[in-house]
């Protein structure tokens, strides 16, 4: 049988294996009945509607042709990878990493990495001008949120400033 | 007629003070960016700007998150008229005649009629939303649980009938968004649902981490993987923004039905202001050339004028389900519902009664707003036109960078920057999959509020689901739900519905 429409069909196999991941975990819980609903019964309930939802969708994208048979098309792993990546080592400059003794090391440092990293993203790169970016970046972040809004941020490496 | 007055007067007189006013301007200032801006919406932005209304007041703060959505649909239309992109999903439309205006050289009555129209419904909407607010309150009270869970289901059936793409997929989205929202501490039992032992994962999902995540990260990562189009921007030739005599007749009779429509269509769960856009523009493309008028597609004003008059007024009066009832009827008021329980104003019916001056206030600042907003755009329209060269290569490690740092500070944890990461990977996943995000969001504010009611209807039932279409009301919002989705399965309502959102 062929795949009538790429892009519905695993929205739809998304939906049922979500759906059946919500019911059977509800299930778990107590479902109680209608007049005393427990924590398992309206998840459970939508869990199913949902899988059921998604294998509607998978088997509609069998049967009803398209024009172009509706494929997905190529992943953009470059900006998938380092937008995640930037964000990711963003977090780590915030937080640190304790589990390998990684202290936080603060909004500048932050920034500049997430800067760079996110930049790798475009087509074109040049250092010199992403550089400039972070640094305007860091200052306007450091007036705009530490200063104006007193969000709270370790804004320099703890180990310089204690 | 009397109470109107007193409660507009007591909303000018919270609207007015200095504080106020300044964030009506921030509000303002931010929309009208982020419609100029490609690629920034203004459900990632109010996203990205929640954490720091913290420490405002919750008038303030509410003010300013109103002025970013309606000052988009402002904003939305000058990227479209020059650049022939989209500013904002409402504008949509505005760029089928607007840039052919642009191109004819004819860019400022296009931004005028746009501005004037925007202005006009602007009013229009605010002055509706006022006088509609307190007789639907009271209707509201009315309401037990049963109602209520109806009205949801009303309310999400509505939005997905109402948006574009497949029926199927927007009602699974809705389903996923109410399973989401469904994680973490059940306020029932006491039981963490689906928190896989997290400690952060019990107080559930934080909807500003999914937002960002999908909105505004799938987003760039989709637009990073087109490579960056030869964008014309016609900059040098905004002159004379001054309309013709003639320009001026065609364009009022188009700004006066887009806010018929838009007012109306705002107001629909569902609706709001992209809707209110796409059917303006089919309606003005029904009616009469007038002799020796351009055809639309070719640069009419009608075409430009009335879908920015109905997205506007759409954006105003889609506060009304949420001001009175509680009940979001697009995602970005869905943010708004956000953004109200974190300054402990739980949205409802009692709002108005409890938090008058809060109400009222909102109110009357969106007029304030809209008049800043036609300042800001036509005489100052330069600036932004500039704005329009900064390359998408700057853009975007600022939008992530802002990302990050308004979900760090949302809790100052880094476990939300961990979150915002997953989501992003699963909104470019949705992307790819044609399927659309804004039903999720609506879905998982309305999750838990939709299982209490139900819970509750329940309970007074002794477990008897036919309380939901024994009680009048009740019966009558979930016939209404049924007989939308009837109607749009209708073969030839079907047709023109996927025809209405493929415009060519």
């Amino acid at each position: 049988m062929n795949i009538k429409s790429q892009k519905d069909f695993f929205s739809g196999l998304m939906f049922t294996a979500v759906g059946v991941g919500f019911a059977w975990g509800a299930a778990n819980y107590n479902v109680g009945n209608g007049a005393r609903m427990g924590p398992g019964y309206f998840p459970l309930m939508l869990g199913i509607v949902l899988a059921l939802l998604g294998g509607l969708i998978m088997f509609k994208a069998l049967v009803v042709e398209t024009e172009d048979g509706e494929k997905i098309g190529k992943w953009a792993w470059k900006p998938l990878v380092y937008i995640i990546s930037a964000n990711l080592l963003f977090g780590i400059m915030i937080g640190g990493l304790p589990s390998i003794g990684l202290p936080p090391m603060g909004l500048v440092a932050g920034i500049f990495a997430l800067t760079i990293i996110a930049s790798l993203a475009g087509e074109t790169f040049k250092l010199k001008e992403v550089l400039v970016l972070a640094a305007v970046l860091a200052v306007g972040s450091y007036l705009a949120f530490v200063m104006l809004l007193k969000l709270q941020f370790p804004v320099w490496p703890t180990f310089i400033v204690g | 007629m009397m109470d109107l007055i007193n409660n507009l007067s007591l909303g000018f007189g919270v609207a007015f003070t200095a504080q106020n006013l300044m964030y009506a301007f921030v509000g303002c200032l931010l929309g009208t960016l982020i419609g100029v801006l490609p690629g920034v919406g203004p459900i990632a932005t109010i996203a990205m700007l929640l954490p720091a209304t913290y420490a405002l007041p919750p008038v303030a703060a509410l003010i300013m998150l109103a002025g970013i959505y309606y000052g988009a649909q402002y904003g939305g239309s000058t990227t479209a008229i020059l650049v022939n992109l989209p500013g904002e999903s409402s504008s949509v439309v505005t760029v089928i005649d607007g840039y052919q205006m642009a191109r004819q050289g004819r860019a400022g009555p296009a931004l005028a009629a746009a501005g004037i129209g925007s202005f006009f419904a602007g009013c229009v909407g605010t002055l509706i939303l006022a006088a509609f607010a307190a007789p639907l309150t009271e209707v509201a009270f009315k309401f037990g649980p049963a109602e209520y869970f109806s009205l949801m289901v009303l309310g999400l059936i509505g939005a997905v009938v109402l948006a574009s793409g497949s029926l199927l997929k927007a009602v699974a989205m809705i389903v996923l968004g109410l399973l989401l929202g469904l994680v973490g501490t059940d306020v029932n039992s006491g039981v963490a649902r689906f928190s896989f032992d997290i400690p952060e994962l019990t107080d559930g999902i934080g909807f500003i981490t999914i937002a960002m995540g999908v909105f505004g990260y799938g987003e760039i990562i989709a637009n990073l993987s087109h490579s960056e189009d030869k964008r014309e921007v016609f900059t040098g030739k905004v002159k004379n923004i001054y309309p013709t005599a003639r320009d001026l007749k065609l364009m009022f009779p188009a700004i006066l039905r887009g806010t018929t429509i838009g007012s109306i269509l705002g107001i629909l769960p569902g609706g709001g202001a992209l809707l209110a856009a796409f059917a303006a523009y089919t309606i003005e493309k029904k009616t009469k050339l007038k002799p020796g008028e351009v055809p639309f597609g070719k640069g009419n004003i009608r075409g430009v004028a009335a879908p920015e008059s109905a997205n506007n007024a759409g954006s105003q009066t889609s506060f009304i389900p949420l001001l009175t009832l509680g009940i979001p009827p697009n995602a970005v008021m869905a943010l708004m519902v956000g953004a109200m329980t974190i300054h402990n104003i739980q949205p409802g019916p009692q709002v108005m009664t409890s938090n008058p001056e809060l109400f009222w206030g909102l109110i009357a600042s969106m007029w304030i707003g809209n008049l800043m907003l036609i300042v800001l755009n036509l005489p100052l329209i330069g600036m932004w036109i500039k704005l329009l060269t900064v390359p998408y290569r700057w853009l975007f490690p600022s939008i992530v960078l802002f990302c990050a740092i308004g979900v760090y500070s949302t809790n100052n944890n880094t476990f939300d920057i961990w979150m915002v990461a997953i989501f992003g990977v699963i909104g470019y996943g949705f992307i790819k999959l044609g399927v659309e995000p804004a039903p999720l969001l609506l879905g998982f504010i309305l999750g838990p509020m939709m299982e209490e009611n139900l819970r509750r209807a329940l309970l007074l039932s002794r477990g008897d689901w036919s309380v939901l279409v024994t009680r009048p009301l009740s019966a009558g919002l979930l016939a209404a739900a049924a007989l939308l989705l009837v109607i749009v399965m209708l073969p030839a309502i079907k047709n023109k519905r996927e025809e209405a959102f493929v415009e060519d």
